[in-house]
């Protein structure tokens, strides 16, 4: 048993620089395998499958865009949300003009309304999806054309270092914009720090918008490097109180309507059955449509789309035929298929038969605005033809929840009804 | 036969080279044919007082060594080999060597209580052989010649060190205390019985622990050992420090009524004893601040008292008789000390103590030093000039920069031009060395007012670069100044460091150092080296080009090494270590310049060149890998991405080459991490080279050879490749996917186990959990997925089962509810039912839902959008 040895380190550094290489290169290492499966865990699962949408009215352009097109076309359709938050100018446009989940108009009331549906009043403005990546943000409408280009205190919204984090941590709201106050009120979130949340359901979705989009401070007042604030609107079950406090209750932003969701539905893009709107003149100004001046048209008016072989069709998938148009008549008003066209509907136009369209009179009036990226949707042009004629009143969407709670039960009341 | 042994032992210690080879030979055959016989004539021949004391002694070592080897892997096959012994045979080889303990020859006694506490240290665990101790103390209670007691004692103290303290019963614990203490008294008149009982103390203080608290036993023995400092004989005074040291750390709380004691008996013997005995006493005080720099660092001033272990603050109370005993001692230096290498003095110990009792308490120190500094700076006497240097260096790291930064300011000039002007390199040495501390603790982001200003900067970097041409051992000194000068700048981002402009002149002076004749003593070259990998490291944009530019500078250094031929083996280990040098440097620029995108693409230029050297760098040997060369292609892969493929089929060998070298477990390991960089660089262009690498893997995992710190990484490695080649990955599953399960199931519990143990199990529970995540999101998306399914309960009871214990660490929770979520991310509505029926899946994700840590959080965030997900499909 010889005596230990007790040397201790003499002006040394404690730690080799070799050393320091080493742990230097595992940290790195340690942070690269964290990067990438960060990457996995966002990137993946959010693939968004564009193969089911309607074929894209531009794709039949003439022929000397076309090649170029159909590229682009491919180009989109294989992006994920990660990608197409790079994306730019028209390819953005229209990436972005397909992403939106339309809700339909409410035409007759839902089962189950009581407890399988949020309701909450729609702020008037222009609906848009706003996306944060790379230190900056985006706002798009509906059409795919930006609004604003803006920092903000969404993640990665905003060039400042406090906002850390890889640069896929990206985001994309739902939301409408609202001019009296400049507020972005978010009505639904997509992605959240590139999580995406597509696949999610409303109730979730909603949620993890509460509880997260506050954290940031996106709903703080603006300051320098947060352009617009953001605002969550008020949601509430479709109970008796909450379809009453949506339709009555006092809120910062001017209404338009309600809009109602099915609280199991993902998120899907285009026309859904499960997000529903519905208006009348105590929560809209615009209840009727507009014509292009702005003004109330004494007769309805929808836009259709026209189809190559002259079909008339609603935006919805599959589309709805209003109608046909022949060859000569194409031609001579210099319309193309891929065209918005406008038509007027004659009082009595329409008639329905089991609630299903079975003939629509329709008179030609000339093309549609250049910038819509939609033609109407079938139910709104049913809600429109029901608020001229016999509206679905607010009573009425208080009676179904309340003889829904007061019966308690589904089946009862389908046997009550059968 | 037994005749043979004798004269074969004494063979195999001939100075004839073939005879000793024969009788090597001999004996390995004579082993291998019949061990039973081989060790009984072994322990005969030990046993045997008619035997030579040489072919004893050997006989005693080769039996040692047939019992215990360093390898772990080795070790433990001997000790299955000896269990497996015929108990007849252990039998008689243990009365063997017990008879020699007896012995009048003091050699065959020594070397057969060594081979008895091996013999111990296999058995006792194994509940065999319990009547030793009992037999062993019979020796002390009988009355028996002083050199069996003398033996006995050794024996007991060799036990102590093999064997552990559970397996020895308190009851017998008592015994061998009594006997050892006994021995130890100042009444016991033989000095080799008082030497090898106080050694044997030193050995048994972990068995001590019951005795500790009581305090009866504790004062008698802390007399003991108290009286033994001050016996006549150097040896027992020595050992008799030893015995404090270690009491300092093992019984700290138990030290307060003993310490004024023990002050005066270390302050005596610091000022008046020989050296090896001050060495032991100062060596007490840095140990008792060791003690207290953990209490205070791991309860981080939290004096509420629930906290296990008190600060007792003996070396604060101490602090006035103390400081002036160390500074005394700092005037005791050697000429030319720091030209070797491997001194170790009074002055060093003491200048290191002084440092430690800096660190301990903080600001008090300061004016307790001050006096000596200004006293002593300006003396003629080199002595004095260099005792105040140092003193002023060795407080510089705990006292606040409040206290120090007026008294650095001043300080600094009057160092600046010591440095340039002092006749005496010692004290230049030290000079720089005290620069460096100061850079090192007062100069950086986090301090408030910066010692360095753009006024003083450029002096003193010219002071720097001026007394790097001194002697070697100045020169390294001021090379490590510098490094911390550089490192202080290390976060100025993107705006400018005040060392920018002189960022070409800094890098030519380092470049000029390495090439010195005599670059090879002090390690200057390395120095230099290690400092222009600093500077490289906290360089900022602006000098990025001049970078770019010291890329063919230092590819051409190393393109030199590999042309030097027929090299002697000494030569051969200077250009290896030149290579490592260079490699290093190599990897610090790959990866600044790695990181930002125009400077990556002006690298790319060099990446042919570069590759090919690497490569070189690999065949200069035949059956190893260079370390350094590996971590170089780690970083050099990650900033070469996807263009890596091209040099995979030339570099797979040595790939391969380093995953097999189990016996540096070092270059295993780096080689590991680099698998996972190749992964990420290559993608799915890895796969052609995964059933090479993962064969490599899996056998490394299966070895019993291979450090165990490199199996966790291993682990993690499973995932890189699977996030790479996603379900391709199938057809390793089926080795993998056991592998881990067993691995997990032996992780899940590490309840009862040391610190140590539980931070290993840590690290293997998140190397089995990042593989998990890795394979689920390699498979995510895939048709395959299917196949996961069945692994996906045992994953879930594993998440279960680690939530229970409650002892993951921060790391482990985050990838563990990170696991959670790509098993629903990936299997979808299969795994919800599995989740929901789990025992605490839910409890786990709130936990980590509300945690504090950013990441935990982050984690969980994802686990519960994934779970939703899930669930709603």
């Amino acid at each position: 048993m010889p005596p230990r040895d007790l040397r201790r380190p003499f002006k040394r550094p404690a730690i080799s620089d070799q050393q320091k290489r080493r742990e230097l290169a595992l940290l790195r290492q340690a942070q690269n395998r964290r990067d990438s499966q960060h990457q996995a865990r966002h990137l993946a699962s959010s693939v968004l499958s564009l193969q089911n949408q309607n074929t894209e009215p531009e794709a039949e352009l003439g022929p000397e865009s076309e090649t170029v097109e159909s590229e682009q076309e491919t180009l989109s359709k294989d992006l994920d949300i990660l990608q197409a938050s790079k994306l730019k100018g028209s390819e953005a446009r229209k990436w972005f003009a397909r992403q939106l989940m339309l809700p339909e108009w409410m035409i007759d009331v839902p089962p189950r309304l009581n407890t399988d549906w949020y309701v909450f009043a729609r702020p008037s403005g222009k609906r848009c999806f706003v996306v944060s990546s790379n230190g900056t943000t985006v706002s798009r409408l509906r059409n795919g054309s930006i609004l604003h280009h803006f920092p903000s205190a969404l993640p990665n919204g905003a060039r400042t270092r406090d906002i850390s984090g890889p640069a896929h941590s990206f985001c994309i709201l739902d939301c409408i914009f609202h001019e009296p106050d400049q507020t972005y009120y978010v009505i639904d979130m997509v992605c959240w720090r590139g999580y995406s949340l597509y696949d999610c359901s409303a109730e979730f979705r909603f949620f993890w918008l509460n509880s997260k989009l506050a954290e940031t401070g996106a709903c703080d007042p603006p300051s320098l490097y947060h352009k617009y604030r953001f605002s969550l609107v008020p949601i509430y079950e479709c109970n008796q109180i909450g379809l009453h406090t949506a339709y009555t209750g006092v809120v910062p932003y001017v209404k338009d309507g309600l809009l109602f969701y099915n609280k199991h539905a993902h998120y899907q893009t285009g026309n859904t059955p499960l997000a529903l709107v519905w208006k009348d003149e105590n929560c809209s100004q615009y209840v009727l449509d507009t014509d292009s001046n702005g003004q109330v048209p004494t007769q309805q008016q929808v836009v259709l789309d026209l189809q190559e072989d002259g079909r008339l069709t609603t935006s919805d998938d599959p589309p709805v035929v209003f109608g046909c148009l022949d060859g000569d008549f194409v031609q001579k008003s210099g319309l193309r298929p891929g065209s918005f066209v406008r038509f007027a509907v004659s009082d009595e136009g329409m008639r329905f038969v089991d609630g299903k369209l079975e003939m629509a009179n329709i008179h030609y009036i000339g093309k549609a605005n250049r910038a819509r990226a939609f033609a109407d949707s079938y139910s709104k042009v049913l809600f429109q033809y029901a608020a001229r004629h016999s509206p679905l009143r607010f009573g009425d969407l208080i009676e179904s929840v309340s003889s829904f709670s007061d019966l308690g039960n589904e089946n009862l009341d389908v046997e009550m009804v059968d | 036969m037994a005749m043979e042994v004798t004269q074969v032992l004494l063979n195999a210690q001939a100075v004839d080279g073939t005879v000793r080879k024969h009788a090597e030979e001999s004996l390995k055959q004579f082993q291998e044919q019949n061990l039973p016989s081989f060790l009984l004539s072994l322990s005969g021949e030990l046993a045997n007082d008619d035997k030579p004391v040489d072919s004893r002694k050997l006989a005693g070592l080769i039996l040692k060594n047939a019992l215990d080897a360093k390898e772990q892997h080795r070790k433990f096959e001997l000790v299955q080999r000896w269990l497996s012994l015929d108990s007849s045979v252990k039998a008689q080889i243990k009365t063997c060597l017990l008879q020699t303990l007896s012995s009048p020859v003091p050699d065959a006694r020594s070397t057969a209580s060594q081979v008895i506490a091996k013999i111990a240290g296999i058995e006792l665990p194994h509940n065999q052989w319990p009547e030793l101790i009992d037999a062993l103390l019979s020796n002390n209670i009988h009355q028996v010649p002083d050199h069996v007691k003398q033996a006995t004692l050794e024996t007991l103290g060799y036990l102590c060190e093999e064997v552990s303290p559970d397996v020895v019963d308190q009851d017998k614990v008592n015994k061998i205390l009594t006997a050892v203490v006994q021995g130890m008294n100042a009444s016991e008149g033989n000095n080799d019985i008082r030497l090898a009982a106080t050694r044997a103390l030193y050995n048994s203080l972990g068995f001590a622990h019951a005795n500790f608290t009581n305090d009866m036993e504790r004062d008698y023995i802390m007399k003991v050992v108290c009286e033994a400092t001050l016996s006549p004989e150097l040896k027992i005074r020595q050992a008799a420090f030893e015995c404090l040291v270690s009491i300092s750390s093992t019984y700290y709380e138990k030290l307060s009524p003993y310490m004024q004691a023990i002050f005066n008996i270390t302050a005596k013997a610091v000022r008046e004893d020989e050296e090896p005995v001050a060495l032991q006493a100062v060596e007490f005080w840095s140990s008792i601040c060791d003690e207290e720099i953990d209490i205070l660092e791991e309860y981080g001033g939290d004096l509420s008292g629930d906290s296990e272990t008190t600060c007792f603050y003996f070396v604060k109370q101490a602090l006035p008789a103390l400081v002036p005993l160390l500074l005394e001692t700092l005037l005791k230096q050697e000429e030319d000390q720091d030209q070797d290498e491997g001194a170790w003095n009074l002055a060093m110990a003491g200048g290191t103590c002084l440092g430690l009792v800096a660190r301990t308490v903080g600001d008090d120190i300061v004016p307790l030093v001050m006096p000596f500094i200004e006293e002593n700076i300006t003396k003629p006497d080199w002595r004095q000039r260099e005792a105040a240097t140092y003193a002023f260096g060795s407080i510089l790291e705990g006292p606040t920069p409040e206290k120090l930064t007026s008294i650095v300011n001043v300080a600094l000039n009057f160092m600046l031009s010591a440095l340039t002007n002092d006749p005496n390199n010692h004290v230049k040495d030290t000079t720089a060395w005290t620069l460096g501390r100061i850079f090192e603790f007062l100069h950086g982001s986090t301090v408030e007012t910066p010692i360095i200003t753009h006024a003083n900067c450029q002096q003193i970097i010219t002071v720097l670069l001026q007394s790097m041409k001194d002697v070697p051992n100045v020169a390294e000194k001021a090379c490590g100044a510098l490094y911390f000068l550089a490192q202080g700048y290390e976060d100025v981002g993107s705006s400018s460091s005040p060392i920018t402009p002189f960022f070409q002149e800094i890098v030519q002076a380092l470049l000029n150092v390495t090439h010195r004749e005599d670059a090879g003593e002090s390690r200057l070259r390395t120095a230099a080296y290690e400092t222009l990998n600093e500077v490289v490291r906290c360089s900022t944009d602006e000098t990025a080009p001049l970078v770019v530019q010291l890329v063919p500078l230092i590819m051409m250094e190393l393109h030199q090494t590999l042309e030097a031929q027929k090299l002697s083996s000494d030569e051969k280990e200077k250009q290896n270590e030149l290579q490592g040098l260079l490699c290093g440097c190599l990897q610090v620029i790959i990866q600044k310049l790695g990181a930002s995108e125009p400077t990556k693409s002006v690298f790319m230029q060099y990446a042919d060149q570069m590759m090919s050297l690497f490569l070189r760098v690999f065949a200069c040997r035949s059956a190893t890998v260079h370390e350094e060369a590996m971590l170089a292609i780690g970083a050099f892969a990650y900033a070469t991405g996807q263009e890596f493929a091209k040099y995979m089929q030339e570099f797979y060998k040595y790939f391969e080459m380093g995953l097999q070298n189990f016996e540096e477990y070092q270059v295993c390991a780096v080689t590991v991490g680099v698998v996972g960089d190749i992964c990420r660089a290559l993608e799915d262009k890895v796969l052609p080279y995964c059933d090479g690498i993962m064969t490599q893997l899996l056998k490394d995992l299966s070895s019993n050879q291979l450090h165990r710190t490199v199996k966790p990484p291993i682990f993690s490695c499973f995932g890189d490749i699977a996030l790479a080649i996603g379900e391709n990955f199938e057809k390793y599953l089926m080795y993998a996917m056991p592998m881990l399960q067993s691995a997990a199931e032996l992780s899940a519990h590490a309840s009862g186990a040391d610190d140590e143990i539980i931070e290993y199990t840590n690290l293997l529970r998140n190397g089995i959990l990042e593989a998990y995540s890795g394979i689920f999101q390699g498979f995510k998306n895939s048709p395959k997925t299917q196949l996961l399914m069945p692994y996906a309960p045992h994953i879930i009871q594993f998440l279960d089962s680690l939530y229970m214990e409650k002892d993951m660490d921060d790391t482990v929770t985050k990838t563990a509810i990170g696991v959670l979520g790509d098993l629903a991310d990936t299997l979808g509505s299969n795994a919800a039912s599995l989740i929901q029926q789990s025992v605490s899946s839910r409890d786990f994700l709130n936990e980590c839902l509300s945690s504090d840590d950013h990441l935990i959080k982050e984690s969980a965030d994802w686990a519960k959008l994934a779970i939703s997900r899930a669930m709603s499909v």
